[in-house]
């Protein structure tokens, strides 16, 4: 198999007693949008500013087009372009000069800095402020000019955090669409984190789910929620007039159902196979008013959820082997009724 | 945005050779300071204080050219920096005062500004070493005050020549030259405390304050410090011998010499004016023989070269702290 693009290995970065990224391993193969999901402070951007050699880790070793980052942070910068979370510019300065100063950085021969300066601008779509002062742009403006700011170096490897954050949808829509289009078109492998699941879910060939300094799964979408629901892969949402009276162990005597989760008006019930005519003649013989009948299907949300409710009942309970992770969380549940 | 993808294909970087990301940084910092409305302040108060000693001096440089009874050493240019009737400082001293606050406009947000603005991310991100920035910011504010300096003080010997026509002796000239070298000397070492305070604190505004309060500090407080020690730990002045009162002058002088704007006045007198033969009290023993002379250029140099040298080491302590401050320092935004 080829060399992975980005191999990381035991990174740990601890700041006094906090754990910011706890022995990370990672690797991502060249060509792949990789997402890195996880809520604010899960140590998405530390692991990302170590990635770059901005930060040294307290442990382990981050390998990025098979370079140390921390070692040799000069030929990784060359090669990787990264775009922070809030890209900031030199307000007094044109879009233009903004970019052009970038250019002449990263060893653009004078000659040709003003031309590819301003080629990259207008690709952006930014010919029409190309001489306004940055300081007057909108966030999405300052995005697209972050974009062209990291693409003039020509990098193997674009590292973006938390790139859609601020943009409208139809700002989001293009930018992930021309994502998709550099990676696929040219190969640049693709990291982003990000908590805006929907967004990720569409461009990502694989996610992985960073919670607390831990990376608690990676794989596609598809097979996270595989392994993830394989305990009750059916879920089903029956929504009522009245709960009053509904007791769940009834409802758990029903074949196929493990799980009962009442709320206001609604009722969740996860089974190892599909037995929602069951669910539904049910309520109807006991006299409820159903108004709605969904079937749950898994998406980024879901699994994320999951993980993220998972998580914090593992440090409840105590650190036990990920392959329970599910079940702990399930009995952790009925504890507390 | 599809020829944003063009782009990147046919693209190739072999061609005309390129300018290295330090001078690139250096440019930068030049371009920035010299539009920037704090530098144009500064620069306009300098140029109003040079224009006001100048006019001073000019007016009142004939009544000292007829003292002169040495025509060897006329030194009428170094005269034309030094005179002054009292109703104005001369420049030296206005440079010893104006300086400090010089260097901290140039250096006081080198690096927090960046900070705040999300661009030092960026910057760092691009494959440049993290010390070129710093070494940047200090380049490009030494060369706008090397500029500054160096063109006033050529605009007075011009302008002299103009006027009077008077011909400039070699030494005179190299005099001049090491005045305006310890001017910038001083001025960078104001600048260098400045970002070294800028990278230390994050907001600008505290580190403008704390590079004022220091200034302020040796220029207000500490004489006055010294006085108030000197007091306690040494006898009254007024009960002293001729040859005590030497010794408290000297006690006192030593104490005053560590802070930079005495260095540069003492350095500045010196070089400006020949005839002065020590920084310290003279005894009448020391006088005794001496012949009334002024100094030549080799041993004004060697009266300053403690100074220099002074200015110099506290410049690059306070460049080395900022170097270990900011090179292991993470950078967020």
């Amino acid at each position: 198999m080829e060399q992975p693009i980005i191999e990381i290995h035991g990174l740990s970065k601890t700041y006094g007693s906090l754990k910011a990224v706890d022995n990370l391993t990672l690797t991502i193969q060249r060509g792949e949008i990789f997402g890195l999901l996880g809520p604010n402070g899960a140590g998405k951007s530390t692991t990302i500013l170590m990635l770059l050699g901005l930060t040294e880790p307290t442990a382990g070793t981050a390998q990025i087009c098979g370079l140390n980052a921390s070692r040799h942070p000069i030929p990784v910068k060359r090669k990787v372009g990264y775009m922070p979370d809030n890209v900031g510019f030199y307000n007094d300065l044109s879009a233009l000069e903004n970019l052009k100063y970038i250019a002449r950085l990263n060893d653009i021969p004078e000659a040709e800095v003003e031309t590819v300066a301003k080629e990259m601008l207008i690709s952006v779509g930014l010919e029409a402020a190309m001489h306004k002062k940055a300081g007057t742009f909108s966030r999405g403006m300052k995005q697209r000019l972050g974009l062209a700011d990291v693409l003039i170096k020509r990098p193997e490897v674009i590292i973006l955090d938390e790139p859609t954050l601020g943009i409208d949808p139809a700002g989001v829509r293009d930018f992930l669409e021309l994502i998709r289009q550099l990676n696929q078109e040219q190969g640049i492998t693709i990291l982003l984190s990000s908590h805006h699941l929907h967004q990720v879910q569409q461009v990502c060939s694989r996610v992985g789910i960073f919670v607390g300094g831990h990376l608690l799964a990676d794989g596609s979408v598809e097979t996270l929620a595989a392994n993830l629901f394989k305990a009750d892969p059916h879920v089903v949402q029956v929504t009522l007039r009245t709960t009053s009276g509904l007791v769940e162990n009834d409802l758990l005597q029903l074949p196929g159902v493990t799980k009962v989760d009442i709320a206001a008006g609604a009722v969740e019930i996860s089974g190892q196979s599909d037995s929602t005519p069951d669910i539904v003649r049910y309520f109807v013989h006991k006299g409820y008013d159903v108004t709605g009948v969904q079937k749950r299907t898994y998406g980024l949300d879901e699994i994320y959820q999951r993980y993220f409710e998972n998580n914090i009942k593992e440090n409840e309970v105590h650190n036990e082997k990920s392959t329970g992770l599910f079940q702990r969380s399930f009995f952790g549940r009925f504890k507390k009724r | 945005m599809k020829s944003l993808l063009a782009y990147s294909k046919d693209h190739s970087l072999a061609g005309s050779k390129s300018v290295s990301p330090f001078w690139v940084m250096v440019r930068k910092e030049v371009a920035d300071q010299i539009h920037s409305w704090r530098f144009i302040i500064m620069a306009l108060l300098i140029l109003l204080t040079w224009i006001g000693s100048m006019y001073v001096s000019m007016s009142n440089i004939r009544g000292a050219m007829e003292n002169v009874q040495d025509h060897d050493s006329l030194y009428f240019y170094l005269k034309l920096l030094t005179i002054t009737d009292r109703s104005l400082p001369p420049f030296h001293v206005f440079i010893g005062f104006l300086g400090p606050l010089l260097g901290i406009a140039l250096g006081f947000d080198a690096i927090n500004s960046e900070q705040s603005n999300g661009t030092l991310i960026r910057l760092m991100a691009q494959p440049v070493y993290r010390d070129s920035l710093l070494n940047a910011k200090f380049t490009g504010g030494l060369i706008v005050i090397s500029i500054l300096f160096f063109s006033l003080n050529m605009l007075m010997v011009g302008g002299g020549m103009l006027l009077t026509g008077v011909h400039i002796e070699g030494a005179e000239f190299v005099r001049i030259l090491c005045f305006v070298v310890l001017s910038i000397i001083y001025v960078a070492f104001w600048l260098n405390l400045a970002i070294l305070l800028s990278v230390k604190f994050r907001q600008s505004a505290t580190s403008a304050l704390t590079a004022i309060a220091i200034w302020l500090f040796f220029t207000v407080f500490y004489p006055i410090l010294v006085q108030i020690i000197l007091k306690g730990i040494l006898p009254d002045p007024s009960m002293l011998g001729p040859e005590q009162m030497a010794i408290y002058n000297e006690i006192r002088h030593n104490f005053l010499v560590v802070i930079p704007s005495q260095m540069y006045t003492d350095g500045t007198t010196t070089l400006l004016m020949p005839v002065v033969r020590s920084m310290g009290p003279l005894t009448m023993e020391q006088m005794a023989m001496a012949v009334p002379t002024p100094l030549s250029l080799r041993e004004s140099l060697l009266i300053t070269w403690p100074q220099v040298s002074g200015l110099i080491a506290a410049t690059v302590a306070c460049f080395a702290v900022s170097y270990w401050l900011f090179m292991r320092r993470e950078i967020r935004t």
